[in-house]
């Protein structure tokens, strides 16, 4: 059961990964004027909902199998993301907004924060691939 | 502008050229002056080689007649300068239409050398005439030799070039003089330069005027030809004469000649591409001698001597302003001490410490303004300053003299597309240095010929690098698509509600006043719809015999009942389009419709316009309530007056992602609001905001009951029909390597990091940068800035204006403080309060507006003083920075409170984000004069108009008494407010009425009796109108006008119930400052 789980965990860390891939790449294309505001951003909102649901799914997976260590890990992060989908103001396009992108450093910022949730899920994604491993071998 | 990310459809760019050849762009290098001098076409009659351009140019004076720049005099010019064009007419206008077939040049410069071939008649004139003006004056002197040598490459060269390849083969020779047309755009630089050249040439060189005046005078002269043919000539003389006297000599002589021949044979044909030189350069010399001749010295004015003197007198007075600056800028101010800091005159922007050559190329602070005229070296040094880095630009402004440049090739920097600029360094003839990426690049062969002086090997001499401000004519390649028509579409709010206030009348009214005066030409579309819950669309089809009216009442799913007709030629359509405006205002006179179906009706305009792009002028007068797009009343009046909990976002992304669709088919929008109730402008206005169109508010506008608002919108509607405009237009701002762009303020919609789309571009728009430093500059001395404008204009030409700003880099932040450019960043806190009380919320941003003033004050006291006085102590150059904060935090946008209404608040913050910095300072802190003792001491005196100059006072209640009268200047309106003891010489002599309760409640006029106290002060009015495009309404007020709440609301060193006197504000700052 565990082992399902972790496998389960895994393999939705990937998806995230390769969407905080894509969000980097997509940034910097725009930050390198391949790709225009407008067409840049509607990419981007598309993937806010899948990556919300992603993470939030995992982490409550963690708390009903009662990895406290891992849940507490995830939560932050997980809290992050949806209370930035909450807060985004009503004339506003989405946590992506053609409009603003480029004023006072949000493109950098928005930057800077796929980074980090790449990094966070490169650890995750060690972490739930030991974990699994840990739970084969004890299976 | 040619961005890198902007490529060019081939395919497009043949199309394009072909059309260009067609439009009138093709001749008109220099006719494009967009404004034509009164005095030069009262010269033109002579019709010469000189004037033989202006037919080539003659759509010109109908633009000018559109777009009357600056106000003055133009009509008067234009009128003159037609009849003529039309006489000229035959030669040139023949000879375009093969050229334009012919020959698929690009554009403007082509024109001269295509336009010799065709006609065989004109060769045998008119070839020689260019290669004898050309090569005679280059084979006498030593330098021929280098000409001729060098022609034929330069006509290889151009062959690369798009002109070169269509051309015929054989003309090196004519290539050279082709390429180098030189215009500048006309109006009052033409006259300018016309006059001044004149004088110019004795000032510069003293010795020379001997040498060239036997030249000048040998040519027209004797000839009995037209005086003011000649002029030009002996200008070009005098040119030539200053490098090289010999070689100028014979030039002339060779010239002369032509000349005569000219003018006896034909005023026609004759001297295109001969005169058209002289023109060209002229300015452009003329420009460069005067830098950026300020305003004053353009009015129009009779003998050339005296536009003269004020020129010298102006360089005087700046470089005097320039020494006198520093040591009173060194000076500290204890701003507790020294209350009356406010200067008299009109305070000027400080000037940057460059070298006097450098300045004076400099741009105008009128068009490009940096908050710190000393750029911090490093961002640290710049946060210790605690002032914020910005630029504030007019790019669009209505200039009185635009050098405009045509040649086959703009010389850009190969790795950062800069333009070439005054500031750029050269290593040597053959190569410059890129001043903000430090490429080194190469000198394109035909930018070596000089066309001012006509000498070849000074690249540092073209007009290119003498002016900051500079207009190109843009080739294909800068061309997407075929410049569109001009297109204006029309939309109508036509509900109960909207008849009620009876807009309607009055906007129909002035539009069929304005009909021939919008800028255009003959493609000009022009389409109108209204709405109520439905939509009704209009057929303007030629051959009706009246407007056929359209209704769609499907709002879900708009769509455009037909595909063609409602969008209509203006010029083939013009009766029925003129019918629809005459019945208009009464077809909906019975209506009890009372919804709005504002959100579709904007996506049918959008679809209506989407094939070409151009300008949706929107008149609402309520919130809309049908369909896509209807809004909710949100606000609550009884939180008007609190900082918290107030609605100034957008409730729906709707109107955002149309405007940025609109953004995205070059569809600007401009919305006027006319209405009483709460119509959430928050939402509204981001239609215009991201589609780079304006906003307009006329509260509680009733055709009756609310005069004052009717003659506003009159005025106003006056001004945006025959505005200048330019189309599918955007901006590019560069800096020098180590500077960023931080956030963008104004209406448009940033494409990419350093892209501005603008659909629409008008002259009254400002635009605001900030700025932020990524790498050090320690190991630069300069930096520059380079605004670069691409739009095409009403006439169907791709132009692309050019503005450059250079400023010093500082180390210290002594030397920061000094710099401080007080206006300018107050104008920016100002955009930046708007940001953040709409990301955070108002009181954050007033907050953030007095935290400004103290952080900076008190970097300036830790870092800068060494001895503690006691006090607030200020550098000079920031001891208005208080009171400017202290009327941000009073003017609408930040007020608190009052029971300022949310729509009128958020327009206020329009305002602040839209408008030119100085109107923006004009409605934040007005001008107050006393105009009840005006006198002539001191007075201006401009055309033979005597203008007094009464001191301006604090704004603040005890400077006013009650025997006196007093004006206040506010920019967009001017209130005249007459005391209850006014003398009863100005209530007679003035206002003519004849007491004090006589004066009328609503007076906005000030009738013109035949007495000299009333001269003056309606001189000194309408000078300060003339000083601004649009027409400020005067209000006379007394102390029961309903206005008087206005006057006493601008007093903003007085306290009122919710807000700080400015002593009160001095010693709060004072307090933290030393906290």
């Amino acid at each position: 059961m565990e082992a399902v789980v972790f496998v389960f965990s895994l393999l939705d860390c990937c998806a995230l990964i390769f969407l905080s891939v894509y969000f980097i790449i997509t940034l910097s294309d725009l930050e390198c004027d391949y790709i225009n505001a407008r067409s840049c951003c509607s990419k981007l909102n598309k993937w806010v909902i899948p990556e919300v649901i992603g993470h939030t799914v995992v982490t409550v997976l963690m708390l009903v199998s009662l990895h406290w260590f891992i849940f507490l890990l995830n939560l932050p992060v997980a809290t992050w993301n949806i209370y930035r989908f909450i807060m985004v103001p009503s004339g506003n396009m989405g946590v992506f907004d053609p409009t603003e992108i480029h004023n006072r450093g949000q493109l950098k910022s928005h930057m800077k924060e796929a980074m980090i949730k790449l990094g966070f899920h490169l650890l995750c994604f060690f972490m739930y691939l030991y974990s699994m491993i840990l739970a084969l071998i004890n299976d | 502008m040619s961005q890198p990310g902007i490529p060019v459809s081939g395919g497009a760019a043949s199309g394009l050229q072909a059309q260009n050849g067609a439009a009138p762009t093709s001749g008109s290098p220099y006719t494009n002056g967009p404004v034509q001098n009164p005095l030069m076409s009262s010269q033109v009659p002579a019709s010469q080689g000189y004037n033989s351009q202006r037919p080539a140019s003659h759509h010109l004076p109908a633009k000018t007649a559109l777009n009357p720049i600056s106000g003055q005099s133009n009509y008067g010019g234009f009128q003159t300068v037609s009849p003529l064009s039309n006489y000229q007419g035959p030669g040139q206008t023949l000879n375009r239409p093969p050229m334009a077939s012919n020959t698929i040049t690009p554009s403007l410069h082509g024109g001269p050398f295509s336009r010799m071939p065709p006609p065989a008649l004109q060769n045998s004139t008119a070839t020689p005439m260019p290669s004898g003006s050309f090569h005679p004056g280059v084979n006498l002197p030593p330098p021929p030799l280098n000409w001729q040598y060098n022609s034929p490459p330069a006509g290889s060269q151009i062959n690369h070039s798009p002109a070169g390849s269509t051309q015929p083969a054989g003309s090196g020779n004519t290539n050279l003089t082709t390429n180098h047309q030189y215009i500048s755009s006309g109006d009052p630089s033409l006259q300018n330069s016309y006059i001044k050249s004149g004088s110019a040439p004795s000032l510069v060189n003293p010795p020379l005027p001997p040498t060239f005046q036997p030249g000048a005078p040998l040519g027209p002269p004797p000839t009995g030809g037209p005086p003011p043919a000649r002029a030009p000539t002996p200008q070009k003389s005098s040119h030539h004469a200053m490098p090289q006297p010999s070689f100028s000599s014979a030039a002339n002589q060779e010239a002369t000649p032509q000349f005569p021949n000219k003018n006896s044979k034909m005023g026609r044909s004759v001297g295109y591409a001969y005169p058209s030189l002289p023109p060209g350069y002229q300015n452009t010399t003329l420009a460069s001698t005067t830098g950026m001749p300020p305003p004053s010295l353009n009015y129009p004015s009779g003998p050339p001597t005296f536009t003269q003197t004020p020129l010298g007198a102006n360089h005087l007075t700046a470089s005097m302003s320039g020494l006198s600056l520093h040591p009173e800028g060194l000076r500290v101010i204890n701003l507790l001490q020294e209350r009356n800091m406010l200067p008299s005159t009109p305070l000027q922007p400080p000037v940057p410490n460059l070298h006097e050559d450098i300045q004076k190329l400099n741009c105008s602070p009128e068009l490009f303004r940096c908050t710190l005229t000393g750029i911090p070296q490093t961002q640290a040094l710049l946060n210790k300053a605690k002032l914020p880095l910005g630029l504030l630009l007019h790019p669009f402004k209505d200039l009185v003299q635009l050098p405009v440049v045509t040649s086959s090739t703009i010389v850009r920097c190969r790795s950062c597309r800069t333009y070439i600029n005054p500031f750029v360094s050269f290593l040597d003839q053959r190569r410059w240095k890129c001043n903000l990426c430090y490429r080194v690049n190469d000198v394109p062969e035909e930018f070596m010929y000089n066309p001012l002086t006509r000498v070849y090997g000074e690249p540092h001499r073209r007009p290119e690098v003498q002016n900051a401000t500079i207009e190109f004519m843009a080739p294909s390649e800068y061309m997407l698509r075929p410049p569109q028509p001009p297109v204006y579409l029309f939309v109508f709010d036509v509900s109960h509600n909207a008849i009620e206030t009876g807009y309607l009348n009055l906007v129909c009214q002035s539009l069929l006043d304005n009909l021939d005066l919008l800028p255009g030409n003959t493609r000009t579309k022009i389409g109108f719809i209204t709405f109520d819950s439905t939509i009704h669309f209009y057929s303007l089809q030629e051959g009706l015999s009246q407007p056929q009216m359209l209704i769609v009442s499907d709002i879900d799913d708009v769509f455009i009942p037909m595909p063609e007709n409602l969008l209509v030629n203006l010029n083939e359509s013009k009766e029925l389009v003129q019918d629809l405006l005459k019945t208009l205002p009464q077809m909906f006179g019975k209506t009890l419709e009372t919804q709005s179906a504002l959100g579709p009706a904007l996506q049918a305009a959008f679809k209506l316009m989407s094939p070409t792009g151009g300008r949706m002028s929107v008149f609402q007068t309520q919130l809309p309530t049908l369909g896509v797009g209807a809004l909710k009343p949100r606000e609550e009046p009884n939180h008007r007056s609190s900082a918290k909990e107030i609605h100034l976002t957008p409730s729906t992304d709707f109107y955002k992602k149309l405007a940025l669709d609109c953004s995205g088919q070059q569809v600007a929008v401009d919305l006027f609001l006319l209405s009483g109730q709460y119509s959430d402008l928050a939402s509204l206005g981001c239609i215009s905001r991201y589609s780079a169109g304006s906003v307009c508010y006329y509260p509680s506008y009733h055709h009756q009951h609310n005069p004052v608002q009717v003659r506003k919108l009159q005025k106003e509607l006056q001004r945006y029909l025959t505005r200048k405009i330019g189309f599918e237009a955007v901006m590019r701002i560069r800096c020098t390597k180590g500077l960023s762009i931080h956030t963008f303020h104004g209406n448009f919609f940033v494409r990419s990091t350093d892209l501005l789309s603008l659909p629409n571009v008008n002259p009254d728009a400002g635009y605001a940068v900030q700025m932020s430093v990524e790498e050090n500059l320690t190991d630069t001395q300069l930096v520059s800035f380079q605004s670069a404008l691409l739009y095409t204009s009403s006439k169907g030409e791709r132009r692309i204006r050019v503005h450059t700003l250079c400023l010093p880099v500082v180390s210290t932040l002594n030397e920061i403080f000094l710099g401080a450019d007080v206006q300018a960043i107050a104008g920016l806190l100002a955009n930046m309060a708007v940001d953040r009380s709409v990301t955070a919320s108002l009181s954050d941003a007033r907050d953030a507006l007095v935290n400004a003033v103290v952080d900076s004050l008190s970097a300036y006291r830790s870092s800068v003083l060494s001895n503690q006085h006691p006090g607030l102590i200020v550098p000079f150059s920031l001891r208005l920075f208080p009171l400017f904060v202290l009327a941000l935090l009073k003017q609408k946008s930040f007020q608190t409170g009052t029971n300022a209404r949310l729509d009128e608040r958020i327009f206020a913050m329009c305002q602040v984000k839209n408008q030119p910095l100085i109107y923006l300072m004009l409605t934040t802190h007005p001008s107050l004069y006393r105009v009840d003792n005006l006198s002539d001491e001191g007075a201006l005196n401009v055309n033979d108009r005597t203008i007094p100059q009464p001191p301006i006072l604090q704004l603040s209640v005890e400077k006013l008494s009650r025997d006196g009268a007093f004006l206040m200047d506010a920019g967009f309106v001017m209130i005249l407010w007459v005391g209850k003891n006014c003398g009863q010489n100005f209530l007679s002599q003035v206002l003519g009425v004849q007491n004090y309760a006589s004066i009328a409640l609503t007076m906005t006029d000030l009738p013109e009796l035949n007495t000299p106290e009333s001269a003056r002060t309606i001189a000194f009015i309408s000078w300060l109108r003339e000083q601004r495009p649009f027409f400020p309404i005067l209000y006379v007020i007394r102390d029961e006008s309903p206005m008087k709440a206005t006057f006493l609301q601008y007093m903003v060193e007085d306290r009122t119930e919710s807000a700080l006197s400015y002593y009160e504000f001095l010693l709060h700052i004072q307090q933290q400052v030393n906290k």
